[in-house]
């Protein structure tokens, strides 16, 4: 039975806890567009239309086993933090949204123990998606796969002989699949060989952007890497280039990390741990500001210059630093000012109790010479 | 805008480069676009609102006569979109713009994927032939292959019993 609109509390977030490479890759993301045969594409398509496509998907979902106990919200039923808080989480894009002049019947459906799901109505009819900590391209293709062979038995899908599955958008038609890593690398920003490896990465078919997707400005060295044509190859192809162009990017960022180290192991430590006073003693952060200075830290976290934090209060600042999941928290709207402070206060309060949990579990917090200003009181004063 | 390349050409491309910590748009025509490597989808986004795609589109009318010659002058039949509607928005209106359409997109699909065949899952439906038939086998195999290989006993069980059955109609 799928649940309707249930609190979205800690929904899709499964990916925080990290995995493999998660200092460098924070999250791996696989989706594939199909589309219902019979009904225009959604843009084309009326609200009764779409309202048609919405209850067959809600009906083969519920038949569906990786969907078991899943969850639906419809955007048009959703209040606007709610909606905002499924973008900031990159489970529902913007477009889902719709331009609100008719209803949208753009949905997101949610299995319950992991981020495996399918937004409806989108650009497409269906898009099915996975979201996976760290560098898992291949489970979150599985996890995909898995769900398409099921939906696909239960929906008649629009499938050409030549062009494979068939999309709103010509840039999709074949395989649909958009695999993509959301990377730091803020080594080769720091060495100046990012645009060498960017340039690499467009000449082998893949493409990047930054955090916030469609044409974002890249803040905080986090870039996404995802490959760049659908037609031609096969799903395994596509997944595994992506999966070895990461692993030469990964290879590079430790180069250029250990170049830093060596040429200038001052300059680091500095930046990293200004990076952390900052986020551990500020009483008003933006969130550009925040994210670049979760990139210093993230750094020296990997580089073993820091202890604390973990790399999944990290990524858990990232997400829930922002601005309506803090308006969520807080109960209410915010204006710009108040929600920097608000964010501000939310990452001193993160930190603070990592750095607690660090030194009960023995992780000491830094090294022995460091003292943070407005620290916990430690209990021999 | 002029090109930041050859300084000639009307740009229609925006890249977005980094040098240090500096970030920079650079504007391209489409020809030093392509010279430096950037394919139609731009180096930023997945389906920008405005992509590049346009720029084939519109292309297509001029460089391939033959395929504008071939009727699609018409409205798609089942969801009423035109070539130019086409043109202007980047998308397409239905599955049946595909057949519709198709030599035109032949053309693009194989501009912007270097291909026009797909090679991945094949999808089974009452218009299949015996080559989709035979092509889902042979993808099915190379999904048991998989399976096998990053120790998935499950799918590769379950892959092994359809293949099976396959084989047995067949
Ligand atoms: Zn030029
Ligand atoms: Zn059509």
């Amino acid at each position: 039975m799928i649940r309707t609109s249930a609190p979205l509390d800690e929904r899709g977030l499964d990916w925080i806890v990290g995995g493999i490479e998660e200092a460098i890759v924070l999250s791996s993301r696989v989706r594939v567009a199909r589309n219902l045969q019979g009904f225009p594409f959604p843009g084309r398509a009326g609200a009764e239309e779409r309202s048609e496509v919405l209850e067959r998907v809600r009906t083969a979902a519920e038949h569906a086993d990786s969907l078991r106990s899943a969850c639906i919200w419809e955007v048009d039923s959703l209040d606007r933090v709610d909606r905002e808080i499924l973008v900031e989480r990159h489970l529902i894009s913007r477009d889902l949204l719709g331009d609100g002049s008719s209803p949208s019947r753009g949905a997101l459906i949610l299995a319950d123990e992991t981020s495996c799901g399918v937004m409806v109505n989108e650009e497409d009819h269906l898009r099915l998606q996975a979201l996976v900590g760290g560098l898992e391209l291949d489970a979150a293709w599985r996890q995909v796969d898995r769900l398409d062979e099921e939906l696909g038995t239960l929906l008649p899908l629009a499938y050409h002989h030549q062009f494979g599955f068939l999309t709103a958008c010509p840039t999709n038609v074949g395989t649909g699949l958009r695999a993509s890593v959301l990377i730091h690398i803020p080594g080769l920003v720091l060495t100046k060989e990012i645009s060498k490896v960017l340039e690499g990465i467009s000449q082998v078919g893949l493409t990047y952007r930054g955090l916030y997707g469609e044409g974002s400005e890249v803040i905080g060295n986090f870039f996404q890497i995802s490959n760049q044509t659908t037609l031609g190859k096969t799903e395994e192809d596509l997944i595994d280039h992506l999966a070895r162009v990461t692993g030469k990017v990964i290879e590079y960022e430790r180069s250029a990390r250990s170049v830093l180290l060596r040429e200038a192991p001052a300059v680091l430590e500095d930046k990293v741990w200004r990076a952390y006073g900052i986020l551990r003693t500020a009483r008003s952060l933006a969130l550009e500001e925040m994210m670049n200075l979760l990139s210093g830290v993230r750094l020296g976290v990997s580089l073993k210059l820091l202890k604390s934090p973990r790399v999944e209060t990290l990524n858990e600042i990232l997400v829930r630093g922002q601005v309506a999941h803090l308006e969520r928290e807080a109960g209410g709207r915010m204006n710009e000012h108040e929600a920097d402070v608000c964010r501000a206060s939310f990452v001193r309060d993160k930190l603070a109790s990592d750095e607690r949990d660090a030194s009960e579990s023995g992780r000491s917090a830094g090294s022995s010479d460091t003292t943070v200003a407005d620290g916990p009181p430690s209990g021999g004063g | 805008m002029l090109c930041d390349d050859c300084g000639k050409e009307d740009a229609e491309v925006h890249v977005t480069s980094i040098e240090g910590e500096v970030m920079s748009m650079v504007q391209l025509c489409a020809s030093c676009a392509a010279e430096r490597g950037l394919a139609a989808e731009s180096a930023i986004g997945e389906a920008p609102s405005k992509p590049p795609l346009l720029d084939f589109l519109g292309q297509l009318g001029s460089t391939s006569p033959a395929a504008s010659a071939a009727g699609a002058s018409e409205p798609c039949p089942f969801c009423g979109i035109t070539a130019s509607d086409f043109r202007s928005a980047g998308r397409v209106g239905c599955s049946q713009c595909y057949v519709h359409f198709e030599s035109q997109l032949s053309g693009l699909l194989r501009r912007i994927h270097g291909s026009a065949h797909h090679s991945g899952k094949v999808y089974i439906n009452e218009t299949s032939d015996i080559s989709d038939r035979l092509g889902q086998l042979s993808s099915m195999r190379r999904r048991l292959k998989r399976a096998i290989e990053t120790e998935d006993f499950e799918t590769a069980a379950k892959l092994r019993d359809q293949i099976h059955e396959i084989e047995v109609q067949a």
